[in-house]
């Protein structure tokens, strides 16, 4: 009894039946911001390093304060300001993009933190043969220091990813059609919890694979001491 | 820019909205100091389990951790928070907070304990063992010591990302500094209370920020 009652509350067939649909329409909405926020994060973030390896002091004085600010400030409040208080100076964007842009910024400043140390890992005994050479400074970065400099970033970067994809689940706050809001909603519809639980299953199919992904990249690139 | 200043640095709405932001914050210190040694404490059950003996302690360890780090912690809390009183059961805000942060964050502080344990070579084990010292004496005296050593940046890392992640709280109406700048808003029809709230965050979090930068250079000059 008590458990056919749980079963009605949590499993409910007839509820879950009537808002698969929507749920679906999430998870694709989430997986297409994922995409964009990934695309966006770590070319930015590499865009960064780059200029950073040329240390225009000013120039990575700004990039080091940007890279600050950003991984300073919670995800959500930058999601909060970019999507409540900018329109108050007629700066308007949808949710989906001050969703996208928000992550994206955060994904940028830790891509770059992590590109950057990877650009000085590689051991300056490697710029000087190669601009000994005869290559230029920006053959060597592009040539020689960044494949090196990529393979030890793979880990770290992997991870970090991971969690700021996961972040797509902060576009709910904002009306974001994506899963975890299709699933809040159909709960307070409904009144019937569910469908957080097939929101729940939708993230879980996501997200289990691209955690195992993540080990198996841990594993792979691991760094050889 | 007049007007950027009007909605972004009103002082007279910040003086209006301070006794709410000053309330908010002191919500979410008081969360950080609950949430943080919980996740630390759990994590290292996790990885004490995850050195078990017994294959089947090791194989839940596993899925307990990937398990809850595929789930978005906002997601987590909402299930929580919603969910729960269904079972007869209301928790509270600050009660399902604090549950679905212990869950989250255990197992990515389990993960980095777990490394700092790995990292540990059989010799110090059985070094330690030799002198007389038990399992767990050897645990506690020898090899957690040099472990947490080890990964003290990542200890430090996740921890400012727990503390940023306080700010789902909001979500579920906890009063904490996002929410009281988001209902002070509502109140002053005024965007200062927000750009305060970010300010605040970055004059408390800087400081860790700084910390791991210099951590992780030290960590590339160790290679």
């Amino acid at each position: 009894m008590q458990l056919e009652r749980l079963a009605d509350t949590f499993f409910n067939l007839q509820v879950m039946q009537q808002y698969l649909p929507k749920i679906v329409e999430g998870f694709f909405i989430t997986i297409q911001i994922a995409l964009a926020v990934v695309l966006a994060g770590i070319a930015s973030g590499l865009l960064l390093a780059l200029v950073r390896a040329f240390r225009i002091k000013a120039l990575n004085f700004f990039i080091i304060l940007c890279v600050d600010i950003l991984r300073a400030l919670p995800p959500l409040v930058l999601i909060i300001g970019f999507y409540f208080a900018l329109p108050a100076i007629g700066i308007r964007m949808s949710a989906w993009v001050a969703t996208w842009l928000a992550l994206s910024l955060v994904l940028m400043a830790f891509a770059e933190e992590i590109f950057w140390a990877g650009i000085l890992a590689v051991p300056k005994g490697q710029w000087e043969a190669a601009r000994s050479t005869g290559l230029s400074f920006v053959q060597t970065l592009t040539d020689v220091v960044m494949p090196q400099a990529v393979r030890l970033t793979i880990p770290p970067l992997t991870n970090r990813t991971i969690a700021i994809t996961k972040g797509t689940a902060l576009g709910a706050v904002v009306a974001v059609g994506e899963i975890l809001y299709q699933a809040q909603t159909a709960y307070s519809f409904s009144y019937n919890p569910s469908p957080l639980v097939l929101g729940a299953v939708a993230y879980l199919i996501l997200f289990i694979p691209v955690v195992y992904f993540g080990r198996w990249v841990e594993t792979r690139f691991a760094w050889k001491r | 820019m007049e007007q950027l200043v009007h909605n972004f640095f009103n002082f007279e709405i910040l003086s209006q909205a301070w006794p709410l932001l000053l309330a908010g914050f002191w919500m979410t210190v008081k969360l950080t100091l609950v949430v943080v040694p919980l996740g630390l404490a759990g994590g290292l059950v996790v990885a004490l389990a995850s050195t078990s003996r017994r294959r089947l302690v090791r194989w839940l360890v596993v899925i307990y951790v990937d398990f809850f780090r595929a789930f978005p912690p906002l997601v987590l809390l909402m299930f929580i928070a919603f969910g729960l009183p269904f079972l007869g059961f209301d928790p509270g805000a600050f009660i399902a907070v604090a549950l679905s942060f212990l869950l989250n964050t255990s197992s990515y502080y389990g993960e980095i304990f777990r490394a700092g344990i790995e990292s540990i070579t059989r010799g110090q084990h059985e070094a330690a063992r030799s002198t007389g010292l038990s399992v767990p004496q050897t645990m506690v005296y020898v090899v957690l010591p040099q472990a947490v050593k080890n990964v003290v940046p990542d200890l430090v890392s996740n921890t400012l990302e727990v503390i940023k992640l306080t700010s789902l709280a909001s979500v579920v109406a906890l009063p904490e500094l996002l929410y009281a700048a988001r209902q002070a808003q509502s109140l002053t029809y005024n965007a200062t209370p927000i750009i305060a709230a970010g300010i605040i965050y970055l004059v408390c979090l800087w400081p860790l920020v700084r910390l791991l930068s210099r951590f992780e250079h030290r960590q590339i000059a160790l290679h």
